[in-house]
């Protein structure tokens, strides 16, 4: 019987030939990523261990970017034990350069790897054909001591996209429209696998955005195949693929949809819920006090490229704050190269070094009690951004953009 | 007998021509600054006080930069108070985001030589840098002169400070001010101006001067002026009358202390924890290790404080594990430092770069550290404490230093 | 004149006002809440130690720093009654003067007192402490005026008709 994308890797890293949704298989890592949100918690654990010691020091990446720079004592101590750590065990370390997912896949995702991350959004990796899944610290510290973890196989829905985007709507509006039909529960321990002709339509940051959200489902990971565009990205970043696996022609899958991409329309998740979606245009006028355009779900150079274009010589609304934060110091640079940034400054946004920021909400242009934010981060569960009474929207580039420059909920076209 | 510089600003703001330092005036405030901080406070104030309009909201300006981007969930009702207030008596100057209060108060052009102008922040001395007298008050004093465009003051006596000749290049500006709170203590100008001249001053630009007026309030003084100049003029983009050519220290004016300084006897010096009198030089500091190095504030957050800054990182990395973070003073200053290709250059060096506000210096986020970190940063205070726990070891320095430290990894001397 | 006595808590030269008060609280929503946070870099403990009518001595250039006025008022809000330090910085000095902080300046007790003394202050005139007095100082007239009205904010009040 044929296998999945998802079974295909879970066999690769468990050394099997064949593996089957549902089996457990104990799989070797090919890679752990880890970010300040929790390290500390995997550092304290793992000085707890009798014979504490790491399998193989070359799989694990270690990122600081969640509160960057440091918001006050508590978290530069967890960032310097942290710092300590790597520095001590030769561990590759980066500190301020950029959300961790972002240079995963700029400096080390490649086809056909394992590879758990204490991150939810780690399911990102998908746009590269690697099997990404978030863990918690536990998980980690035992896929850190001895290189090998367990994994259940997960059952794959496939969504079949066919068509192009209109003008108008973005990868975004796509993921946040499937995340809407099937539910924050739909993919439970399960794998998203998007293919079909209208994959050709989407570039690495779109393909990035779409799987990195699909935890917002609940599922395990994401997954697309190894095609030209993902391909030249991999060169561009000069490395090479493990593997390229596709699903094959008899492979089981728990569902199947077909997604015209020619349907989407601008989509906001109005609050608290990243289910809890509309089409954009059913949210007009809502007033807002912040927009933020970042985040590894939407801080890519596309991304503000995009944003750039509708707010070039227009102006943030006056009781408006506008973040802008970079997904990475590389993004950063070729931003200011293209003239991104100064048009972003020319507005009056607020351009941020690189890091989580506000989507984390923990430090960085926290909103207050019964402030509103559209974002595009990765959710907007109550309290996400700040105070326990304020509300966040989710839109794409476009929709938080227009609506920075409007002062209300707004898609580009109305501007 | 001639007059102080401070003397000559009172004589023309008060009409008062035998103001003399020791004298109890009231002066006609030409210009307030009040930031986020304390916004909430004046506004409450005010309105207790009984008032129901300001003075002149034009001569008003409100600037919101310590809590900019926000870091705590209540930081945003600073700004929702301060809107409220400016929409409500008319208040027409507001910045949210475009940076540093200091910047702004000279680069956007509210602050002209010979003013008087007061703010709710003890770094308000830096407008003497363009000639104007200018010092801190706290929420009260300024809802005060909201209500009244009024303040008292006690004309300060006035400690003169002539530098002549050429500098080092590795020195700057801050290593002059610093020396100079070596030199006087952290006490040693309380109540009393600092009026800084010779060819040194003449020749440096307006920038380099506001770092020295900006730490002026270290040694306690009241103000730290420098005549204006031809550059001052450029600067404020307007051109000099009579009246403000005028505004120079006499010959024969009545000093408390003179300070003769050679600008080439000078060095890189650091202000060590925790104190900014504390000053040594930094080849006495070198080889010290360090975790972060900070760019950026009202002291050194500067177009040539950055270029400074890239010029010695351009090609180089930051030292592994080391944090480099650059916090440029405005929006203007950003944007002219990322069409120079300055930001560029920082950032390929590995530099965090934040939006324009008062960042790690204010000690609210933008890079706080704990216990056992040590910081060589270029704002103005070492404070135990300030920017992190009480263990944090605080070296301020200038930005040439800082970018050296920063590449090393440890102390060292530009 | 005006007399009282007090229990003295000891401080250095140079407090500043991040010290005082640190800046992470400054916008706590009322000076109550930043109470308890009063001198938490040098002393974490000492907030919660002092009582009201307890005095603070010092050395020289107390209030250094900031222009944040909550620094005098956290003060007076512990209870503290007077600071009697070698000297001030000019911010903080009028900062005080306008919220009714006593301040009192005097160059020798400092280095006579330890912490837990019990001192008398007459105001304006001295200060005895374990039977021996010193001289102090009274304020110029246009401070008398504004502390005489009860801080700045009441004498604003008394210009604009709303007191008498």
């Amino acid at each position: 019987m044929g296998m999945t994308i998802a079974e295909k890797i879970v066999a690769r890293a468990a050394k099997v030939d064949c593996v089957k949704a549902g089996d457990i298989h104990t799989v070797e890592l090919d890679r752990l990523l880890s970010n300040d949100g929790t390290t500390h918690l995997t550092i304290d654990m793992y000085n707890n261990l009798k014979n504490p010691h790491i399998a193989d020091v070359s799989k694990l990446v270690w990122i600081v970017d969640h509160n960057v720079p440091s918001d006050c004592p508590k978290t530069a101590a967890s960032h310097k034990k942290m710092r300590d750590f790597a520095k001590a065990n030769g561990i590759t370390y980066y500190e301020g350069k950029g959300v961790c997912h972002q240079i995963m896949m700029e400096n080390h995702v490649v086809p056909g790897e394992l590879i758990f991350g204490a991150d939810s959004h780690t399911c990102a990796y998908g746009a590269l054909g690697a099997f990404g899944t978030g863990v918690g610290c536990t998980d980690y510290l035992y896929g850190m001591v001895t290189g090998h973890s367990w994994v259940l196989v997960p059952e794959t829905i496939r969504f079949n996209l066919t068509g192009k985007l209109p003008e108008g709507s973005t990868a975004r509006d796509l993921i946040l429209t499937i995340i809407g039909r099937i539910g924050a529960n739909g993919a439970n321990y399960k794998a998203m696998e998007f293919v079909g002709e209208g994959m050709k339509t989407l570039n690495m940051s779109d393909r990035i955005s779409i799987c990195n959200l699909c935890v917002e489902a609940g599922a395990k990971t994401a997954l697309m195949e190894v095609d030209d565009i993902a391909m030249d990205y991999l060169k561009e970043h000069g490395r090479e693929p493990k593997a390229c696996f596709k699903s094959d022609e008899d492979a089981v899958f728990a569902a199947q949809y077909d997604v015209d991409l020619s349907e989407i329309v601008p989509i906001v998740a109005k609050p608290h819920f990243v289910d809890n979606v509309v089409p954009a245009k059913e949210s007009l006028g809502v007033r807002i006090d912040e927009a933020f355009l970042g985040s590894c779900n939407n801080g890519r150079l596309e991304d503000l490229r995009l944003g750039a274009s509708i707010i070039k010589g227009k102006k943030v609304a006056p009781h408006v704050r506008f973040l802008v934060v970079p997904a990475s110091n590389a993004v950063y640079q070729a931003a200011l190269e293209e003239g991104i940034i100064d048009t972003f400054m020319e507005a009056g946004a607020i351009v941020m070094n690189a890091n989580c920021s506000v989507c984390w909400g923990s430090c960085q242009g926290v909103i207050g009690e019964g402030e509103v934010l559209i974002s595009t981060g990765t959710r907007n569960f109550k309290g996400r951004a700040g105070h326990r009474d304020s509300f966040v929207y989710l839109g794409s580039a476009a929709t938080v953009t227009a609506s920075a420059i409007k002062g209300e909920i707004c898609t580009a076209d109305l501007l | 007998m001639g007059a102080t510089l401070i003397e000559k600003i009172v004589r023309k703001n008060t009409g008062n021509a035998a103001a003399k330092a020791g004298d109890i005036v009231t002066v006609n405030v030409d210009r307030v600054m009040i930031h986020d901080i304390f916004i909430p406070f004046v506004a409450d104030k005010f309105e207790e006080m009984g008032f129901s309009k300001i003075w002149d909201p034009d001569k008003a300006v409100l600037i919101y930069d310590h809590l900019v981007p926000a870091s705590q969930v209540d930081d945003t009702r600073h700004f929702r108070k301060g809107d409220a207030f400016a929409e409500k008596y008319g208040m027409k100057n507001v910045h949210h985001s475009d940076g540093i209060c200091h910047q702004l108060m000279t680069e956007a052009g509210y602050v002209k030589p010979g003013n008087i102008v007061f703010g709710t922040d003890s770094h308000t001395t830096t407008y003497g840098s363009v000639g104007a007298f200018s010092t801190g008050i706290g929420y009260t004093e300024m809802a005060s002169i909201l209500g009244t465009g009024k303040l008292w003051i006690r004309v300060p006596e006035t400690i003169r400070v002539n530098i002549n000749g050429t500098l080092p290049a590795n020195v700057t500006s801050k290593d002059i001010i610093l020396t100079l709170l070596g030199d006087l203590g952290a006490d040693g100008a309380t109540y009393k101006s600092l009026e800084f001249a010779g060819d040194t001053v003449e020749n440096m630009s307006v920038a380099s001067r506001m770092t020295i007026s900006n730490m002026a309030i270290e040694a306690g003084a009241k103000c730290g002026l420098f005549s204006p100049d031809e550059k001052t003029a450029q600067y404020c983009e307007m051109e000099l009358t009579d009246n403000e050519k005028d505004l120079y220290g006499d010959e024969d004016a009545v000093y408390s202390r003179v300070i003769n300084y050679r600008a080439e006897d000078f060095v890189p010096v650091m202000a060590c924890p925790s104190q900014v009198d504390n000053i040594r030089p930094t080849t006495e500091l070198e080889g010290t290790e360090i975790d972060q190095v900070f760019i950026g504030s009202c002291t050194n957050g500067r177009l040539e404080d950055l270029q400074t800054a890239a010029a010695v990182l351009k090609g180089k990395k930051v030292a592994p594990f080391v944090k480099l973070i650059i916090t440029p003073a405005s929006r203007k200053i950003y944007r002219q430092a990322l069409a120079d290709g300055t930001l560029k250059i920082l950032s390929e060096a590995g530099a965090m770069i934040t939006h324009p506000g008062c960042g790690l210096c204010c000690g609210r986020a933008g890079g706080i550290l704990t216990d056992g970190e040590r910081v060589v940063a270029t704002n103005n205070r070492n404070f135990l404490g300030r920017m992190g726990t009480s263990k944090v070891e605080i070296y301020l320095a200038s930005p040439k230093t800082a970018a050296a430290c920063a590449v090393a990894g440890k102390i060292v001397t530009p | 004149m005006e007399k009282f006595t007090g229990k003295v808590w000891v401080l250095g030269d140079d407090i500043d006002t991040d010290i005082i008060i640190p800046t992470e609280y400054l916008a706590l929503k009322t000076v109550d809440d930043m109470k308890p946070y009063a001198f938490s870099p040098l002393r974490p403990e000492l907030a919660g130690q002092i009582q009201p009518g307890d005095i603070i001595v010092a050395g020289k250039n107390f209030g250094c720093g900031s222009s944040r006025e909550q620094a005098p008022e956290v003060i007076k809000a512990l209870g503290i009654r007077a600071v009697i330090a070698k000297s001030y910085a000019r911010i903080f000095f009028r900062n005080s003067i306008n919220n009714g902080l006593l301040l009192i300046e005097n160059e020798d007790l400092r280095d006579a007192v330890s912490e837990g003394d019990t001192i008398e202050v007459t105001v304006g005139e001295s200060v005895s402490c374990n039977g021996k007095s010193y001289a102090i100082s009274s304020l110029p007239e246009n401070l008398l005026d504004i502390l005489n009205a009860g801080g700045l904010v009441k004498a604003m009040r008394k210009l604009n008709g709303l007191e008498d």
